[in-house]
């Protein structure tokens, strides 16, 4: 009796090692007016390093799956990109689009499901967990090729947990970090596409409008330069006089603290910070932004920071690669034709 | 025809007692966690969820009957309760925890999801994140668990003709308009509203609101954590690389790192 229990555990244990290597991931593709979100190139890759099949799934309405489905076919590496059109997904409504993911999981036997820590993934991801009542790991910077080992942020960024996933939570639903990890390249895949049913949605939720900020300059969570400024500029009219000749000088994206963003000067959309937009840019140039920990928390990773600042105890000179204790109104101007002339 | 009733609304704001903000954590020794003996508040997305809610009282467009705050977590969450029944939170529920549990969000809101089963209300609103683990799950998770409406990162929120509910949401690059109708779950982001100080009256009068105890056994929750922590480490540290005099010498150090 013991021997063929013993027997049958081994064998099932097998089995479920056999299902694992089967499990594959599968990266929820998202876009906006039929183009690819940028950031969602960073989940694959963070996908890939399971090193079992990835598949991207793309939802939305008709006409912007067409518009975006030649685009994610190529993503190197997906083997296949499963599709669902329904004009209730248009504008990603979590309540219409979380039960289709729900029901793709376990049909397609996905273990590993991934998204961008973006305003959408963020929205979508933790319904989705309810939905199939799984904890939900978010917003990881590193994880382990076991697929069940993850680490991310806590307190602000201030301390790095990391966490063992349990078999209890048999999808694992994450978030990721773009700025941890590379985008995937774009040009060499030829993914399958398979339609998968469209499932009914919650009606009594409507998308209503939406007001976006328009922008020629780069997009602040993917910019490879960012220029951001704070309470010290004192007004919009100088955040916006100060800050953006010098950005456009060096190609860079605008943000700002949230001392900048509360008092008006800058738009929500700009703020960089634990709350706001966490980036990794090349080169982060602070103006007049003292170094509270919940900005730190979206900016610390930068390559190069540089602080201009009149306090010369102001904490973002701790991080500062190069810090100047200046007045910004003087030396932001100065700068800006230094680095034209550096240019021309 | 008969006026249709207004409809009296239920609110459950749930609050996290967390390590304050303005505090500079310290990990813990032994590698597991944080060093938690330091100063607590409620976490301050929760104060914009319970001042939301009052204003929804105050407002009158709406009529709110009661707004229940709950929190699960040590004896000393009751502390986090009484602080939300100060700024005008009607009573509270505590669901009691062993000192340094940890409750992760999937089980918070299946706590929240059972109480929900259990009496009747109409509107939870809640911080979109809790500052301490940055997971910013448990709205979403208790709207799916419950099939509600959910409005994520809410900078405005009405409630109008009984359970028409209209929420601005922050999104990336700007904001997004949505419409639905209650029960819902919404998620409070900084922008919706500055909270407000409790006044010392209302402190004492709080003292006497009703706060309702519950063990997660008397309601049959199991709170186990699902993750195990292998371990909680300080971040890389980043080395301040000192001061220059002038904007040339900034110039110039920004040649040589090749960024212009």
């Amino acid at each position: 009796m013991l021997v063929r229990a013993a027997l049958r555990t081994s064998r099932l244990s097998s089995l479920a090692t056999a299902q694992r290597r089967l499990a594959s991931s599968l990266v929820f593709l998202e876009h906006k007016n039929g183009k690819l979100n940028d950031s969602s190139l960073n989940a694959v890759t963070a996908a890939q390093s399971l090193g079992s099949d990835t598949a991207g799934i793309v939802v939305g309405s008709k006409s912007d799956v067409d518009g975006v489905l030649e685009e994610v076919k190529k993503i190197d590496g997906l083997t296949k990109i499963y599709t669902a059109a329904s004009d209730s997904y248009s504008h990603s409504l979590a309540e219409n689009v979380a039960p289709l993911l729900a029901s793709v999981l376990p049909a397609k036997n996905i273990s590993h499901i991934f998204a961008a820590h973006t305003a959408v993934g963020k929205n979508v991801f933790p319904r989705l967990a309810g939905l199939l009542d799984s904890s939900m790991i978010a917003d990881i910077v590193a994880l382990e090729s076991s697929g069940d080992v993850f680490t991310r942020p806590i307190y602000a960024g201030n301390a790095i947990l990391k966490i063992k996933s349990s078999p209890k939570d048999k999808f694992k639903i994450v978030t990721v970090r773009t700025t941890a990890f590379d985008k995937a390249k774009t040009g060499g895949g030829s993914a399958a596409v398979e339609e998968v049913e469209a499932t009914s949605g919650d009606a009594s939720t409507k998308y209503v409008s939406e007001e976006l900020t328009i922008s020629s300059r780069p997009d602040l969570s993917s910019a490879s330069r960012v220029v951001s400024g704070g309470r010290a500029l004192k007004s919009q009219e100088n955040f916006n006089k100060i800050l953006d000749p010098l950005a456009d000088a060096l190609g860079a994206a605008v943000g700002a603290s949230r001392a900048a963003v509360d008092a008006g000067y800058a738009d929500n959309s700009l703020q960089v910070g634990q709350t706001g937009k966490v980036v990794a840019p090349e080169l982060y140039v602070a103006a007049g932004i003292s170094g509270a920990i919940q900005h730190l928390a979206g900016m610390k990773e930068s390559k190069m920071i540089v602080a201009i600042n009149k306090d010369p105890d102001a904490p973002i000179f701790q991080v500062a690669d190069v810090g100047l204790v200046a007045d910004l109104f003087e030396a932001v101007p100065e700068l800006t034709k230094k680095v034209e002339g550096a240019k021309a | 025809m008969r006026p249709t009733l207004p409809r009296l609304v239920n609110i459950l704001v749930p609050v996290k007692r967390s390590i304050d903000y303005a505090v500079k954590i310290r990990v813990a020794s032994d590698g597991k966690g944080v060093d938690t003996n330091v100063k607590h508040s409620m976490n301050p997305f929760d104060e914009i969820a319970v001042e939301e809610a009052i204003r929804l009282r105050e407002k009158k467009s709406t009529k709110v009957d009661n707004i229940t705050a709950i929190s699960i977590g040590p004896a000393k969450a009751v502390d986090t309760i009484r602080t939300a029944l100060a700024m005008g939170a009607d009573s509270g529920i505590h669901i009691t925890t062993p000192e340094n549990a940890v409750v992760e969000p999937i089980a918070v809101a299946n706590a929240l999801k059972k109480i929900i089963d259990d009496k009747k209300f109409d509107l939870v609103i809640m911080g979109k994140q809790a500052i301490d683990d940055d997971s910013g799950s448990t709205g979403g998770m208790l709207a799916g668990l419950l099939g509600w409406s959910q409005g994520s990162f809410a900078s405005k929120l009405e409630v109008e003709d009984g359970d028409k509910v209209h929420v601005t949401r922050e999104i990336d690059g700007g904001l997004e308009n949505i419409e639905a109708k209650l029960p819902m779950i919404v998620t409070t982001d900084l922008r919706l509203n500055e909270p407000r100080y409790a006044s010392l009256p209302n402190i004492m009068k709080a003292k006497k609101k009703k706060i309702e105890t519950f063990k997660p056994e008397d309601l049959g929750l199991d709170l186990t954590p699902r993750f195990e922590t292998i371990s909680v480490s300080e971040p890389p540290k980043r080395q301040g690389g000192g001061k220059v005099e002038s904007v040339d010498e900034l110039v110039s150090k920004m040649k040589e790192a090749g960024v212009i």
